[in-house]
């Protein structure tokens, strides 16, 4: 009996020392963070003591540190499996529902959205702020459009980019370019500035053939630094910082959207004018060029070129043995996602009306990138679901006031808004570690469909 | 001259491979005879993958020629092309030692991923392909007409939409074969194929490999340690040793061949009458 008991006192006497020393180790590094303050006087910086915060921080180390030794390490105390006490996944797996009708549901669902609002807001008179509600689903739906440029060659081809900002700034600036100086219109240029970032794909495609992983990010993330600091300094064509404003909006069919003046969307139709027509008409510009960059990809994904796509994620090198050129597979997905990045560039070059390097940053690059992961890779409607909550839910978290009720009306949401967007992303990324959707649908079908499991696809880039 | 050594579909000649001061394969010449089974042993390290690897245009030989000469007469030097043009054009298709099949993809779309080439050449406008029209869409259910073909033949059709990784392990392998054969070679190159196999997989296997001889008339290059499966069914068996050709003959002639057997047991060649004494040879 005598065994045990004293184990347990030298199991006592060993955490107690450990702990003292952790305790030691807080009280030496934290004397002089959190020990002393500098506090402005007459005299210039004075120190001002404060102990009793020194103690309590040392006082939690050591008390931390001696239940951690007790009870945790010793195996006596078992960690709480974090998996186990997670809830399920709340919001139902879309896949199950079969995506095609979420497809069809989502498309609808954004087509009426800006004309029920309307409607509803001018029949009731409920005065909704249909000009942020508007401003907001265009930006959501430019993420959207980027998200589905980069799926195509994340999601589907499996080459991880991180540079992908650089062809919507090339996109984006042939517009402003070509409008600046040509008087060139939005719709003339809208395809130019596709072409012209598909190039650009073409020109960063080629030094990154034999590159896989993560020297791939590292050479795309480069190219998209290159982009934005040419723009910046090649001050006598882009303007550098300056940027280029008075960028023309897009016309309706040769009306434009103007108070007065001849050949005016608002005289042609007799209908008063209303700021709002305009940026309705933008938000359907946009929804048609997300809907083709969409149906271009899932009809892709059909053609043999995006079945090698997909092929090429998985293997490479059995994609080689079956006679498929890996290099133009490279290339043309690295051109197709770079074209829809270039349209998307060039809109929102004319929905801005201004645009200056500061637009395309590499966080840039890293949302539409988060997008394309959180939705699951290769998902469209992964991609959709996962524009929403990235940029929705992010402006959403403004506007978080019943948390006051909550934290005291002293509460700011707006400020804790970082903080409880990375609490969404860890959330997602526990619950669903491949992506809100993260089942792969097959591009061809014999029998019956069925979703090939997330866990079985490759992401290409290990 | 030997039967294989008549028409060759093709003629190793002299293959030599290089890796720094390493010499892998050293001066080997070999035929491969039109509709034979061919087999290249040789213990561990022997450097078959290697000839494999040549062949197949993963590596790029350092010395030799490699000469393909198809039923239409047309002549391909393997060792100049590129290694998706050795499939793509020469009709040389592979399968790997540790199977290679698009796991997330489902078997259909494996088989379909091999008739790249086939379809690809349908897309002449590519818009026009894009928005659903041209000969596309036909070309496509020829193709998958031409998938569910082998998916019958490697008795995988109940599983056509099952993801090719859910597999187990004998049907991955006939999966990966099928899929060479969706390429519709001339020279069906097989790394280790009974690798992992249970006998009964194994003879089937056998089967398989009989079936497309016979009825696809083309001829089968394969690395096999499962001495069994080698000599029941190759016409044909080179053996290699320290990256060099020691034996190439008959399966008959190989199996009472002193030096194959003292390379397989590892014995000097001073001590060989001793062992050959032994063995009873």
């Amino acid at each position: 009996m005598a065994g045990p008991v004293q184990k347990e006192s030298h199991r006592l006497k060993s955490a107690l020392i450990d702990a003292t020393l952790a305790a030691f180790v807080a009280f030496a590094l934290f004397s002089l963070t959190l020990g002393v303050k500098t506090v402005d006087s007459v005299g210039g910086l004075t120190l001002k003591a404060r102990p009793m915060l020194l103690a309590t921080v040392v006082g939690i180390v050591f008390v931390g540190r001696l239940l951690l030794n007790l009870f945790w390490w010793n195996g006596t105390w078992k960690a709480p499996r974090f998996k186990r006490w997670l809830p399920a996944w709340p919001i139902p797996n879309v896949a199950a529902y079969g995506t095609q009708y979420g497809g069809i549901g989502l498309v609808i669902a954004a087509a009426l959205f800006p004309i029920i609002t309307y409607a509803l807001d001018a029949a009731l008179n409920l005065d909704l702020p249909l000009r942020y509600l508007f401003d907001l689903s265009i930006l959501v739906l430019t993420y959207v459009m980027l998200g589905f440029g980069l799926n195509i060659v994340v999601g589907l081809a499996g080459l991880l980019d991180l540079g992908y900002v650089a062809f919507y700034a090339v996109g984006a600036y042939t517009f402003a370019l070509l409008a600046a100086h040509f008087g060139l219109g939005f719709w003339m240029c809208l395809p130019l500035a596709g072409l012209l970032a598909a190039l650009w794909g073409i020109m960063l495609g080629f030094p990154v053939l034999r590159l896989r992983g993560d020297y791939l990010a590292i050479v795309t993330l480069a190219f998209g630094e290159i982009i934005r600091i040419v723009l910046l300094n090649w001050t006598e064509v882009t303007n550098g910082p300056n940027g280029i404003s008075d960028i023309p909006k897009p016309t309706f069919f040769g009306l434009a959207f103007r108070p007065t003046g001849e050949h005016t969307f608002a005289g042609f139709f007799g209908i008063s004018y209303d700021p709002l027509h305009g940026i309705i008409f933008l938000y359907y510009v946009i929804l048609a060029l997300a809907l083709v960059t969409s149906l271009v990809t899932v009809r892709l994904r059909r053609l043999p070129i995006g079945r090698a796509w997909e092929a090429m994620r998985e293997d490479e090198i059995a994609c080689r043995s079956l006679g498929i050129n890996t290099t133009i597979a490279k290339l043309t997905a690295f051109a197709t996602g770079a074209l829809f990045g270039g349209l998307a560039g060039s809109f929102f070059a004319t929905r801005q009306g201004f645009i200056s390097p500061e637009s395309f940053t590499f966080i840039e690059s890293a949302i539409i990138l988060a997008i394309v992961v959180l939705g699951g890779m290769g998902s469209q409607i992964g991609v959709v679901l996962a524009a929403i909550v990235m940029i929705g839910g992010f402006e959403l978290l403004r506007n978080m006031e019943f948390l006051r009720v909550v934290f005291g009306p002293d509460f700011d949401p707006s400020q804790y808004r970082m903080l409880l967007f990375g609490l969404a992303m860890v959330g997602i990324m526990l619950w669903r570690p491949r992506g809100i959707i993260s089942s792969r649908e097959p591009s061809i079908v014999l029998n019956e469909r069925r979703a090939v499991s997330g866990d079985l696809v490759k992401e290409g880039h290990a | 001259m030997r039967s294989w050594d008549k028409d060759p579909l093709l003629k190793v000649e002299h293959l030599t491979m290089r890796f720094g001061g390493l010499v892998a394969v050293d001066d080997v010449s070999f035929d491969v005879g039109k509709t034979d089974i061919t087999a290249l042993i040789g213990p561990n390290g022997a450097g078959k993958t290697t000839v494999f690897n040549c062949i197949t245009g993963f590596y790029e030989p350092t010395e030799g020629m490699l000469q393909l000469g198809h039923p239409d007469g047309e002549i391909y030097y393997l060792e100049r092309l590129d290694d998706h043009d050795i499939n793509a054009r020469a009709r040389v298709a592979r399968t790997f030692q540790n199977i290679r099949l698009f796991g997330g993809m489902t078997v259909l779309e494996n088989l379909m991923v091999a008739q790249h080439k086939a379809l690809i050449g349908t897309s002449r406008f590519p818009l026009a392909t894009l928005l659903g029209f041209g000969s596309f869409n036909r070309m496509e259910r020829k193709a998958v007409e031409f998938a569910k073909h082998w998916l019958d033949r490697v008795g995988l059709t109940a599983r056509a939409d099952m993801a090719a990784a859910e597999l187990p392990y004998g049907e991955q392998r006939k999966l990966e074969i099928a899929r060479a054969m969706c390429t519709q070679p001339v020279l069906l190159c097989l790394d280790e194929p009974a690798a992992g196999l249970n006998p009964r997989e194994s003879e089937g296997l056998n089967e398989l490999l009989y079936s497309i001889r016979a009825e696809e008339g083309i001829a089968l290059l394969l690395i096999e340690h499962d001495m069994s499966v080698v000599m029941s069914i190759s016409d044909h068996i080179v053996v290699l040793d320290h990256g060099k050709s020691i034996a190439d003959g008959t399966p008959e002639e190989i199996r009472n061949d002193p030096v194959v057997i003292a390379a397989y047991l590892g014995v000097p060649e001073e001590k060989m009458s001793e062992v050959e004494r032994e063995v009873g040879v």
